[in-house]
């Protein structure tokens, strides 16, 4: 499985949880801003991380998810997850 | 003393986007009801609604609110935008513990949850909306208008099926006598999917004739029960003399509400719908002779219309006031329903003319105001509304007539 990009997390986010118009006026500049300024709140968040769960078969506890406050923290955690996967398959 | 009054509206109808559309269209008397297009209704006995057209949530809401609202809840919130706009009220400036929403619901978000309904024993409890947690509940469209303009007062929502509507206008009316600057309220539904309609014919009252000019006939002899609607409107009411202050355009006044249930099913007993318009117009200090339009529920089924003409026999004398259910183009909307008729009742009596009830050749001694609009010079509207297993709510409203400068 590849790793989670942030584009692929904005275009998750902006179909599961809609654009705010903060996020296309920052454009790509935009994964370390902090979700709540993009208009993404928690709800947002557990949104997407169902889509990535089904796509990227990577599942983010919610005391993790809880702590998420940026795309790239998001990105960064899903691919420390992928990474721990394939370690744990290999070893 | 408190007096509620309104001063801007917002409506979303199948025969109008808009409150002007709306009034202009009632007045017309252009009949919005029309077999369901949005699924196939061939399993279905009822197959006729009136349905909202042209409604593009995009053009009207952020994307952000679309994935998380059912269509009930974008009609709410764009009535809210507009009924906002339409008052002046500048939500920004003032002290936001003084703005409330109490809203009316009947069903909840059908369409929103059917689809989640759909998502789980379709594809698995994987693929079920985060938003499915509220998107559904009656309380979604109060809280969703209360979040997107930050309105911090009082709050509430009533559910009570078509006399909802009706019930929240007088809450509202009840938080301004508690200290807030300002209440929208109102009603606003859309369950015209297959889960709600089936919803709906298991009630047991719904018109199963596919002519949309012979299915919902409230007073006549060849009623076959009602048709339903979606969609409804947002009001907001202030204090009269706050809203004066600055300089608000006001349209008419809440100025008497009353509620009373049924007796049990085969009591014996007469039901209550009398009672609720009694106890409005003592609420409004005015007696049956100050009315000079009555706004029916006008149910459409022979044992309702016969209980609704006798009470206002009884209340009004046989022909005694001029009578009106516009309700017969755009079906009934359950809790969208009464405000809608509240802002007709305010548009009559503002612009001078009753609208017309259609289609409909009565079977009892009422003077309905048939087919056109009937000029008239009242200052006075009685407003009726009765829900499903024995809600009854009446409201009575004056407008800005001769004797109200």
């Amino acid at each position: 499985m590849s790793e989670l990009t942030l584009s692929r997390l904005v275009d998750i986010l902006r179909e599961c949880a809609g654009e705010d118009e903060a996020v296309a006026a920052e454009g790509q500049d935009i994964g370390d801003v902090e979700l709540e300024y993009l208009g993404y709140d928690s709800l947002a968040v557990m949104e997407a991380a169902s889509r990535v769960k089904r796509e990227y078969g990577v599942e983010l506890p919610d005391d993790a998810l809880a702590e998420i406050r940026t795309l790239n923290r998001f990105v960064g955690a899903v691919n420390e997850a992928l990474a721990s996967a394939a370690a744990q398959r290999s070893a | 003393m408190t007096t509620a009054v309104v001063t801007g509206t917002g409506v979303v109808a199948p025969n109008g986007l808009g409150t002007e559309e709306f009034w202009s269209a009632t007045l017309r008397g252009e009949n919005a009801i029309t077999p369901i297009d949005r699924y196939d209704t061939a399993l279905f006995p009822s197959r006729l609604a009136g349905q909202v057209r042209d409604f593009e949530a995009a053009g009207h809401l952020p994307s952000r609110l679309l994935p998380q609202t059912d269509r009930m809840t974008r009609f709410a919130l764009t009535a809210a935008d507009w009924a906002l706009a339409d008052a002046a009220l500048d939500t920004g400036e003032a002290d936001r513990t003084g703005l409330g929403v109490v809203m009316a619901a009947g069903a909840g978000g059908f369409d929103f949850g059917q689809k989640e309904l759909q998502n789980l024993w379709g594809k698995g409890p994987d693929h079920v909306s985060a938003y499915m947690s509220f998107a559904w509940f009656y309380a979604v469209n109060t809280g969703q208008i209360s979040i997107r303009h930050d309105l911090r007062g009082p709050t509430g929502v009533l559910v009570a099926e078509q006399a909802g509507g009706v019930d929240a206008i007088a809450q509202a009316r009840r938080a301004l006598r508690g200290g807030a600057r300002a209440v929208l309220t109102g009603g606003m539904e859309s369950s015209l999917c297959p889960y709600g309609m089936a919803a709906r014919i298991a009630a047991g009252r719904l018109s199963t004739r596919d002519d949309p000019r012979r299915a919902y006939l409230p007073f006549d002899p060849d009623a076959d029960g009602h048709v339903p609607g979606e969609g409804g409107a947002v009001l907001v009411l202030e204090d009269e003399s706050r809203a004066r202050a600055r300089g608000a355009t006001v349209l008419g006044e809440i100025a008497g509400y009353g509620t009373a249930f049924d007796p049990p099913p085969n009591s014996g007993r007469p039901g209550n719908l009398g009672r609720a318009a009694e106890l409005a117009l003592t609420d409004a200090g005015l007696t049956t002779d100050d009315v000079d339009v009555v706004f029916a529920d006008a149910d459409g089924s022979a044992e309702r219309d016969s209980a609704e003409a006798e009470t206002l026999v009884r209340l009004f004398g046989p022909y005694g006031v001029p009578v009106t259910a516009p309700k017969t183009m755009i079906g009934r909307l359950c809790s969208g329903g009464a405000p809608l008729d509240v802002v007709l009742a305010l548009l009559a009596l503002r612009e001078g003319v009753i609208p017309p009830t259609t289609g409909v050749t009565p079977g009892h001694p009422l003077d309905l105001v048939r087919d056109r609009p009937r000029p008239f010079d009242g200052t006075t509207a009685l407003v009726l509304a009765r829900g499903n297993n024995g809600f009854n709510s009446a409201l009575v409203l004056r407008g800005r007539g001769k004797d109200l400068k």
